[in-house]
């Protein structure tokens, strides 16, 4: 049984159909990159595993579960974490307040301790969440309000909230898009660091296909709402509907 | 050198010894009130300890979770009432306190719900509907407003021998202090957390899992149990009750405190109930100037201080810790 499941998952806005019918799966501890050129459907993929948007048809199963037409925090306590491709940070708050909220699913909440300053659950997860900060170098950063941390520092952030969840999913948008080559390079490098040391699957979107390649056990290719190849990084960047999606055809005068 | 061992210890109210020493100062000032300030002026800080209660609530409200509400009015009149009622009935006042809270927490809870699809100016509207209609219904009701005479409230008489206004003074000082520590408890922990996160950005705090609904609702229901006790105090000190202390006006009142007084600020809420109390005091001869003074500070805080007054002290604090560096 794959950890998520996804089948003729169908979204549509107004006119626009989104999603048109997607199917594929995520197995467990690979990491699966999905390409696609702009418009594709690849972020509303994410908003509808995410709860974000609720689908117009189709089934999702994570873990053999249907979670279709959940709340986005219900999905969460699930265990699926995702981050987003125009940052969504709390940005009045300091870098470790983000990512303790990160954790808030993990919190055992009553509110009288709120009220009495009792913290003994804000100390055990402060641990798990220190380990975060060193595994992504925050450690400069930890008390900075996030508004004002450059853009590199963010994107981490972001990154590390969504590992506070400790997901079993983990759902990637743009994960190194808007980064500096050597910010690239090291995000790529910690993609493969989180899967070996959090245990966790991973479902990115990406745009820079040397790195995706890289990166990606599989890949899916969408076009207009469709998955229109499956399969390794070679076999999908060699195939011909990929090609057309992203190079357009071959003009009639060429040809000639 | 400022270090911190242990996370515990990052978690205190007030870590540096310098701060434990001013807000030592500032509290013992207020202690020792009565016996320096002529009573006029002990008066006046009761009524701002009032105030500074159901502030605070709105500012957990408004500040913290970014819902902007005007049923602050409402709010404050179920909770005197409801005071009034329980404690004419003979109810002790630490449980009609408790009730008054309660009662407005309850109704905090149902004009939550529309937070739950209207936003911004659309949600202050369905508020402020909620309360002009309480006021309706109290004016419009014997049996709830007490007539034409309106609701008469038993006072606590005093007790070691103190006097009335020195009384009122450290029973009032002492429930806003209680409720000013749970303020800042509650917005330092998971659900101050959470609320901040929804004012920031609510699809992002879905989706790390804060539910949109229960927090909006604690919200709400938190804010008007300030509010309610802040009423039931209210009717306590004044020991009468009639429906035209409730109009729009008094919402605009706590509004207004919490915006001079700084968003998302505690201290700040405090300097704001302070500040819509003082100036009335200060322009008694000139009433209807009030409003004025009111419409034109927010102008200008908006304008050059966003933060509020709470925003000013932090600069100023800023300043002097840099002295003479700047």
């Amino acid at each position: 049984m794959s950890l998520l499941q996804i089948n003729k998952l169908f979204i549509s806005f107004g006119g626009i159909r989104a999603l048109a019918g997607v199917d594929f799966h995520v197995e467990d501890g690979e990491i699966l990159t999905v390409i696609g050129p702009n418009g594709s459907g690849k972020t509303t993929l994410f908003n509808c595993i995410s709860g974000v948007y609720r689908p117009t048809g189709g089934e999702i199963f994570f873990r053999g579960e249907s979670i279709l037409g959940l709340s986005p925090d219900t999905i969460a306590a699930k265990g699926i974490a995702r981050t987003f491709q125009n940052l969504r940070l709390f940005m009045h708050m300091d870098v470790l307040d983000n990512l303790l909220l990160g954790r808030h699913v993990k919190f055992r909440k009553n509110p009288l301790q709120a009220v009495l300053r009792i913290r003994t659950e804000e100390v055990k997860h402060r641990e798990f969440v220190e380990e975060i900060i060193d595994f992504l170098d925050l450690q400069a950063y930890r008390q900075a309000r996030v508004s004002d941390c450059p853009y590199g520092v963010q994107k981490r952030v972001e990154l590390g909230r969504a590992l506070a969840l400790e997901p079993t999913l983990l759902l990637l948008d743009e994960p190194i898009a808007g980064l500096t080559s050597e910010e690239k390079d090291e995000t790529a490098y910690r993609i493969t660091e989180i899967r070996g040391r959090f245990k966790t699957t991973i479902l990115l979107v990406e745009h820079d296909l040397r790195i995706a390649s890289r990166l990606a056990d599989r890949m899916v290719a969408f076009e207009s709402g469709l998955e229109i190849a499956q399969g390794t990084p070679e076999e999908v960047q060699r195939d011909p509907n990929v090609i057309r999606a992203y190079l357009g055809e071959e003009s009639e005068q060429k040809r000639n | 050198m400022d270090l911190i061992e242990s996370y515990r210890e990052e978690l205190q109210l007030i870590r540096k010894p310098w701060t434990r020493a001013w807000v030592g100062a500032v509290v013992s000032a207020l202690i020792l009130l009565p016996f320096y300030a002529p009573q006029h002026l002990t008066y006046i800080a009761t009524i701002i300890c009032i105030y500074a209660v159901g502030v605070q609530g709105q500012n957990i409200l408004i500040g913290y979770t970014g819902q902007i509400s005007f049923g602050q009015a409402g709010f404050l009149a179920i909770g005197a009432y409801t005071f009034g009622h329980l404690i004419r009935v003979g109810i002790p006042w630490p449980l009609a306190l408790l009730g008054a809270g309660i009662t407005a927490g309850l109704f905090g809870l149902i004009v939550g719900f529309p937070s739950l699809r209207l936003k911004g100016p659309y949600l202050a509207i369905a508020t402020m509907g909620f309360g002009i209609a309480v006021y309706q219904i109290f004016a419009n009701s014997e049996l709830l407003s007490g007539g034409r005479m309106g609701l008469a409230i038993p006072k606590i008489s005093p007790i070691f021998g103190i006097s009335k206004i020195t009384f009122n003074y450290y029973f009032n000082f002492a429930i806003a202090l209680l409720f000013t520590l749970a303020s800042y408890n509650i917005i330092s922990s998971y659900m101050g957390r959470a609320f901040i996160a929804i004012r920031d950005n609510d699809i992002a705090a879905e989706v790390v899992g804060v539910n949109l609904t229960r927090y909006k609702l604690l919200s709400f229901a938190i804010s008007s149990f300030y509010t309610g006790v802040q009423g039931g105090l209210y009717s306590l000190l004044i020991g009468h009750l009639e429906p035209n202390m409730f109009t729009f006006m008094e919402t605009i009142t706590l509004f207004v405190a919490v915006i001079i007084g700084g968003l998302a600020s505690v201290e700040g809420s405090i300097m704001g109930a302070a500040f819509v109390i003082l100036v009335p005091q200060l322009l008694s001869s000139y009433r209807e100037l009030v409003p004025v003074i009111f419409g034109v500070t927010i102008l200008i805080i908006l304008i050059f201080e966003p933060m509020g007054l709470s925003g000013r002290w932090m600069k100023t604090r800023l300043y002097l810790r840099n002295w003479p560096f700047r």
